[in-house]
This record gives C-alpha cells, sequence and structure tokens, in this order.
C-alpha cells in the first residue's frame, strides 16, 4: 500500500491537455507528406517508390494524371526520399480525419513535355464530389441532433474486422493515464448494443465482413461508425483480394475516416471527437485549413 | 546426461551421418543455412530420426512450383541447439499425386501448418489426425489461394454464415459458452468455445483465421522493397520484427552482410519492441487481476518507450525503419541521448512498478499456478518464446542463432519450470531488465559509420530464410525470389501460430474469469496467426 501512495505521490499528473492543449509530439514524429503540386516536374520517382499505391499515376498521350490518396497513406516517407526536387515534403501533420471519404484524394493533371516530365499544372481537383453533397442541408441537420444526443458523453465499440493489431494498440493507449479518453466523455463498452459509435479498423476480411455487419445492426440508432486507418479507409497495403473487402464503407455506412498506419492516439481523439462535432475537419477537399476551436 | 541432450549436442552433418537417411542432396547454402532433399517416402522416417536427435521441427510450409514444372514442393525446417544453421529438407511432391504424408501425430507442434497446406494448395496430409480445415473457413468455396494459377483478385462468391461444428461435449451440467470473433475488448478477432462443468473449463475450442487477408499471397509478385511494408503488417505489436526477418532473408539471399552500426541500431529496436510489448502485458496482467493501479504506471512506461520508438524511427510501433541492406535512417546524437535518458528513467520507475506489483500478495496468489502449461507438453507441442521459457523450454533464437549483434551481448535466457502465469509474467520481467542491458550496451558500442549498405538486384530463385526472436517468441521468414526484383514466395511463420495449443492446454481445469488472464500472459497474435 505504501509503494501504491508513495508512487502516484511522485508521479503527478501525465494525462495531456490535447485538444484543449496542442498535441506535444517528438521531433522525429513522421506525419502525412504534403506536395507541391504546381512546380512538380516528375511524379514517377515517388509514385515508383510508395508501398501502397497512395500516390498513382495514369498516363494518356501527352498527360500524367496523378492522384494522391491520403486514404491509402501509411505515412512511411518513401515519396519525400525519392522525389529529389523537394515537391513531395513529409510534414508533422497528423490531424487528417476527414467525414468524406472523397476529401481525402487530390487529382492533379499535367501536361507533358516530350521527355516525360510535367510541364504545366492542368488542373487540380482537391476532394471529390460526393453523393452527399446534395444531401446536404437535410445532412446537416441529421448531424447536429446526433450531436446533440451524443455529443457530451459517448460509449464507443471497437471493432477489429481484420487489421494487424497496430490500430488496435493504439486505440488502446486511448484508454492509459496519458490519453485518458474518459476525461472527454468517452468510454469504451463490451457489447454493440451499448454503443453509440463503431470504431472500425481493416480491412475488412471475407470472414469478418458478416460479424460487422451483425456488429452494425446491434448498435442502436443513432449510431455513428468511425474507419480507422489506412486499412479501415481503404483495405491500405493488404487492398482488396480473394480474403478481403477492402475499406470499413464497403460493409457499412462511415461517418468519419481517420488516416494513419496507426493513426496515433491524438489523431483518433481528433477523429472521434470530429464525429461528433466537437472539433473541426483539418483536411477540407485535400488541403489544410486554419482551424482551431474545440468545443 | 540424459539421452536426448547427449544426441543434440551434435551438429546437422554429424546427424546426417548417424541417422541413417538417405538425402538426396545436402548443401551448406550460406553460414545460415543448410539445403537438402529427401524422397517423399523418406520424410516420414526422416523426421523422425531428426528428432530423436534433438533436432526441433520449427516449421513446415508448402510451394507451388509447377510454373518451373517442379510441381509442389513441401519445406520441412529444422533447428538444433547446437548449430547455428537452420536445416531444411525438401521434398517434392508429383503432380499427379497431390499428397504428402502427415508428421503431425508424431510431432503435434505442426499439426495447424499442415492443415493450412491443405486448404491453401489442396495437398493432402495423409495421415493427419484431424484434417479438417483450420486456415480458410467451412464457408469458404473449394479453392486453394496459394497455388499459382489462383488469382489474388478473385471475387468469392457471397459466404453464407460459418457452419463450422465445434465437437459436442456431452454430460449431466456440462454446457458451452460460445465467444466472439468480435470480443469485449480492444482485442483481435477470433472465436473461442468453452465447454464448462460449473465454473472450470473441461475444454476449450478455438477457431482462428478471422483476419485472414492473403498476406502471403500477397507477397508474391511484390516488388522486394514495398514487400518490407507489407513484412511491418503482419502483426502490429511485432513490425519491427517482422521487417527484419524478412530483411535479413532478402539480405542471405543476397550474400550481403550488413554494417556494424546498422546490427546495432536494429539490435537497440529490436529491444525497444520487446520492452514496450512486455511492460504493456505485465500491466495487462495485472489489470485482468484487478490490479488497475499498476497497468496504470505500466502503460504510462509504455507510452515512455513508444516515444522513444518515434524519437528514433518516427513512427511509435518502429514501423518504416527497417530496409534490406540496414536501417533507413541514422540516428543523431540527441536521438541516441534521449533514448538513453529514457530508458534510466524507465529503469527505476519499472523497480518501482515491480515493487508495487510484488508487494501484492493477492495479485500473486491469483497468478501462482494459475493457467498451468506442463514442461513436457510444451515440448510436445513446440511452444517457442515467453511461453516456451515459462515452461522449461531453454530455447531463445537470440542466442542460438545470433543475428544483428547478439553475438556480442552474451546473455543467460531465463528459464522457469513452473509454467503458470506468474512464470510468463516472470519471464518478461527478467527479459525487461535483459533488454535494458542490451540496449545500454549497444548503445556504448555505436561507433560511427554506415547504417546501410545497398542490395545488388537479386536473380530469380535466390532463396533464404530469416529469423528473429520476436518479443513473443520465434518468428520465421523464408523467401523464394522471382524475375524483376519480385518476390514469388515468402512464407511467414509467427510464433503465435506455434502457440495456440498451448492456451488449450493452459486454460484447461482453470475457472472461466480466469480466462482473460490465462490468455494476456500468452498474448498471442491473431493477424500474426491468420496472415
Ligand atoms: S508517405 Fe504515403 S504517399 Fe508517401 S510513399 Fe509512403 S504511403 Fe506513399
Amino acid at each position: 500500500m505504501f509503494h501504491i501512495f508513495k508512487k502516484a505521490a511522485q508521479t503527478r499528473l501525465v494525462t495531456i491537455g490535447y485538444p484543449q492543449e496542442p498535441a506535444r509530439i517528438p521531433g522525429h514524429f513522421r506525419g502525412a507528406p504534403r506536395f507541391e503540386f504546381s512546380g512538380w516536374r516528375d511524379a514517377r520517382p515517388a509514385a515508383d517508390a510508395c508501398p501502397t499505391g497512395a500516390i498513382a499515376i495514369e498516363k494518356s498521350a501527352e498527360r500524367r494524371r496523378v492522384t494522391i490518396d491520403y486514404g491509402l497513406c501509411i505515412y512511411c516517407g518513401q515519396c519525400a526520399e525519392a522525389d529529389r526536387s523537394g515537391a513531395v515534403k513529409i510534414t508533422r501533420d497528423f490531424e487528417l480525419a476527414v467525414r468524406e471519404r472523397g476529401d481525402l484524394i487530390t487529382i492533379a493533371e499535367y501536361l507533358l513535355e516530350p521527355d516525360g516530365m510535367q510541364k504545366t499544372l492542368a488542373s487540380l481537383h482537391k476532394g471529390l464530389p460526393s453523393e452527399n453533397d446534395l444531401l446536404e442541408p437535410l445532412e446537416h441537420k441529421v448531424q447536429e441532433r446526433i450531436h446533440k444526443i451524443l455529443g457530451r458523453s459517448l460509449a464507443i465499440r471497437e471493432v477489429d474486422a481484420g487489421s494487424c493489431n497496430g490500430c488496435e494498440i493504439e486505440i488502446g493507449a486511448l484508454n492509459n493515464p496519458v490519453y485518458d479518453l474518459e476525461r472527454l466523455g468517452i468510454h469504451f463498452v463490451a457489447s454493440p448494443r451499448h454503443a453509440d459509435m463503431l470504431l472500425v479498423t481493416g480491412p475488412v476480411t471475407r470472414n469478418m465482413e458478416l460479424a460487422l455487419a451483425k456488429t452494425y445492426r446491434a448498435t442502436p440508432e443513432p449510431k455513428l461508425v468511425v474507419a480507422v486507418g489506412a486499412c479501415g479507409i481503404s483495405g491500405g497495403i493488404f487492398g482488396r483480394n480473394y480474403a478481403t473487402v477492402g475499406g470499413v464503407d464497403t460493409v457499412v455506412p462511415v461517418d468519419v475516416f481517420i488516416p494513419g498506419c496507426p493513426p496515433r492516439p491524438h489523431a483518433l481523439l481528433h477523429g472521434i471527437l470530429l464525429a461528433l462535432g466537437r472539433m473541426e475537419q483539418r483536411v477540407t477537399k485535400g488541403h489544410s485549413a486554419s482551424s482551431e476551436p474545440f468545443r | 546426461m540424459t539421452l536426448p541432450s547427449l544426441l543434440s549436442a551434435l551438429q546437422f552433418d554429424e546427424v546426417r551421418q548417424r541417422c541413417g537417411i538417405v538425402f538426396v542432396e545436402w548443401r551448406v547454402a550460406n553460414d545460415a543455412e543448410i539445403h537438402a532433399e529427401v524422397a517423399i517416402d523418406d520424410v516420414r522416417p526422416m523426421v523422425a530420426a531428426l528428432i530423436e536427435y534433438g533436432c526441433r521441427l520449427a516449421a513446415v510450409f508448402a510451394e507451388d512450383r509447377s510454373n518451373a514444372d517442379s510441381g509442389f514442393l513441401i519445406y520441412y525446417v529444422f533447428e538444433s541447439l547446437r548449430d547455428q544453421r537452420f536445416l531444411l529438407v525438401r521434398t517434392s511432391i508429383p503432380l499427379n499425386s497431390p499428397a504428402f504424408p502427415s508428421v503431425a501425430a508424431e510431432v503435434p507442434a505442426v499439426n495447424w501448418q499442415e492443415r493450412e497446406i491443405q486448404d491453401w494448395f489442396g495437398l493432402v496430409a495423409e495421415g493427419h489426425p484431424n484434417p479438417r480445415r483450420v486456415a480458410l473457413h467451412d464457408n469458404w468455396p473449394e479453392i486453394h489461394p496459394l497455388r499459382k494459377d489462383f488469382p489474388i483478385d478473385t471475387v468469392l462468391p457471397p459466404f453464407e454464415g460459418e457452419q463450422h461444428v465445434y465437437r459436442p461435449t456431452l454430460g449431466e451440467g456440462v454446457f458451452q459458452i460460445p465467444v466472439g470473433p468480435v470480443h469485449a475488448g480492444i482485442i483481435e478477432p477470433g472465436h473461442f468455445n468453452f465447454a464448462v462443468a460449473g465454473e472450470p473449463i473441461l475444454y476449450l475450442q478455438l477457431r482462428m483465421f478471422y483476419t485472414h487477408k492473403g498476406i502471403e499471397k500477397r507477397f508474391e509478385q511484390l516488388p522486394i522493397n514495398r514487400a518490407v511494408y507489407l513484412a511491418e503488417s503482419i502483426s502490429g505489436d511485432s513490425s519491427f520484427s517482422h521487417g527484419t526477418a524478412f530483411c535479413q532473408a532478402i539480405e542471405r539471399a543476397a550474400g550481403v552482410e550488413i554494417p556494424t552500426r546498422a546490427k546495432r541500431m536494429r539490435t537497440v529496436l529490436l529491444e525497444l519492441e520487446r520492452l514496450y510489448n512486455h511492460v504493456g502485458d505485465i500491466g495487462a496482467i495485472a489489470t485482468d487481476v484487478g490490479f488497475g493501479v499498476a497497468n496504470a504506471h505500466a502503460s504510462r512506461l509504455r507510452e515512455l518507450i513508444l516515444s522513444v520508438n518515434e524519437e528514433l524511427s518516427g513512427s511509435r510501433l518502429l514501423r518504416g525503419v527497417v530496409c534490406p541492406g540496414g536501417v533507413r535512417h541514422d540516428w543523431e546524437p540527441q536521438q541516441v541521448e534521449y533514448c538513453a535518458e529514457a530508458l534510466g528513467r524507465f529503469e527505476w520507475e519499472f523497480a518501482d512498478l515491480m515493487q508495487i506489483i510484488d508487494g501484492s500478495d493477492s495479485t500473486r496468489d491469483r497468478l501462482e499456478r494459475t493457467g498451468f502449461l506442463d514442461p513436457q507438453k510444451a515440448r510436445d507441442l513446440g511452444i517457442v518464446g515467453v511461453a516456451g521459457r515459462a515452461s522449461g523450454i531453454d530455447r531463445d533464437l537470440r542466442r542460438d542463432h545470433p543475428y544483428a549483434a547478439y553475438d556480442e551481448v552474451p546473455f543467460e535466457v531465463p528459464v522457469y519450470q513452473e509454467g503458470d502465469v506468474l512464470r510468463r509474467m516472470r519471464v518478461r520481467v527478467d527479459e525487461t531488465l535483459l533488454s535494458l542491458w542490451i540496449i545500454r550496451e549497444m548503445l556504448t558500442k555505436l561507433i560511427p559509420g554506415p547504417h546501410c549498405v545497398a542490395i545488388p538486384p537479386l536473380p530469380p530463385d535466390c532463396v533464404a530464410i530469416g529469423a528473429v526472436e520476436g518479443w513473443r517468441g520465434e518468428i520465421l521468414h523464408w523467401i523464394r525470389t522471382g524475375s524483376h526484383g519480385r518476390l514469388e514466395r515468402c512464407k511467414i511463420k509467427d510464433p503465435s501460430l506455434n502457440n495456440w495449443p498451448a492456451l488449450v492446454e493452459a486454460v484447461q481445469g482453470n475457472i472461466v474469469p480466469d480466462f482473460p488472464v490465462i490468455n494476456k500472459s500468452f498474448n498471442l497474435s491473431y493477424s500474426g496467426t491468420d496472415r
């Protein structure tokens, strides 16, 4: 007993202040890559180096179409290393959660020189249009209602639909005294029947497809689904194959996508609070917007 | 000296001379491997003879070589305490009779591995005591995904629900508790079927492979530098160990020795992985017997190591660091200092943590004699790693088949005979202290030098094995290169694959409420098993 009290007194407070305070992240953290689209001369080295196909190129006659998908990115930094021009840089960005899958995708189209180098940026689409853009007013209303019901106290059921366990490690860390999720009124529950939110990791395997669908059905309305990690968003490095069906949204509707491999605990907090309307989306249609407010 | 240990004091070459088996081929491939071949009819006697001479059958796997007109090959990987090399014996299976002799009855350790071959390759394990499907569930169509003529992107028809028939457990008052695949905690999916009589567990049936995601197939045709990232995603908590095992296989295939600095850096990172997992498990074991305070401190310490990981590698889980030829980035002095300082703090805080845990008699009471795994059973089942060492199995690849810079830090492997949850925790405690010492040794020896060498392009058909003692146990990667710098095959053996049967043994006779702590004391990887 004595040791326990002594240790507690010695340890003091270890819980972080994020998101009320800015995150303190070690110096060498590798976050999302950023691309200087207008001056980019050659996307091929980066695309070749990318292990997941987050940078994909398609070539037609004199054009090159470069698709960047943060939903596939595992933050490995290979692209920045391979691209020697400085057009690709690794940043310390981690608050990448978005409400629309398409917001993670940027498409740049270039006109090419005869030698295959990119001459000019012909077009740049940040974020893809989605069906929900049409539904906006109604969707907003529904969302606001959900935020009102769930915003202050949230029960999460975590579902591993096939992950490598990396995401689970970071999700589990939210319970430790450093991140202490409960200080935000959020806690994990053992049954989907007690849950307001499903936090789902992927890639969804064939063997978990049904279990995930059943878990979703067992969760009472209103409910939120958050897809975690590159694999939860898109199938990630595993992709779709005979044993996987890809991202979580191929099986159940998803409200928020949290990129990362795995997303660090701060990024998970950001995504969960984004789903609740308590934090803002930082990535708007493919580019970072400055927004601070936390409610 | 008892007979088996006397016999085991032999090198493979001596075993070969004495065992009386005719090997069609016997070739020292490199300083870590002997490649041999036997006729298919000699497989059973060969396995029996080698085991009698104290060798351990570490893995069995198959390969489809029909593209090269060689039909199917089955490989048997042996390991011996007296030989630093691995012995890989292969046998070829004619296309017209796709079957191989099962040795699972004599070597229960390969029970699942042989059934995997049945499911994935459509080869029959003749004489297998329980030939039911394991790696593909019963609701899957009749497909064999690791055959070369099976396209990876095949879309299978919709599945009916799982139709697995569990063995019935009958008797008055006996009933079954099905659990999973979605579990109550933040853990991976799998199905447990408990047969209980009152509180005690009579029998546990496991159903794994819920997270099967076609990883071994995915490796095929993947360029080597990308494949490293796939290796890192086999089991999230062992990213660096799996990545390293894979890179070691590549380096061995290329005949490249990595620079000394790279070896030492890898050693540091491997031990950091062990540290964060071990301290996390110690805390989790405490939680499962209701000692939350201990876990609060343990998980704080784990965060400390994760921050070191991030400082040294850019990733909390040590991803994107290892590469064929060494490590991707060198460390600056400040990074090393951060690491040394954090470990200094970790050390005294860890001592405090253990004082708190050891000071609790009720905790000891819950852990001692709980989840007992008999050393004899552990040996029969081929249990590896932490769980093996807690049940008297004195094996550790770091000592027995040194890689990275482990030959510079000879150490004594902690081994216990009692085989209970307490000892599985003790092994972790001892290894935590050992890891701290190893890292400190490495940091002092970290003299400047190159951190990576280039790997020349590999011609097709280079084969090699990589072996790493991950924090959980023995990780093996075996590769064959294909054309254009791609892989033809990558076989992965995670320690969890060996150790699930140990859990089945250990829970018997225990009460259901103790299951979580017993399970945690093994802490096996579902994804590593299922791949
Ligand atoms: S950081 Fe992302 S985009 Fe760049 S190579 Fe890695 S996965 Fe691809």
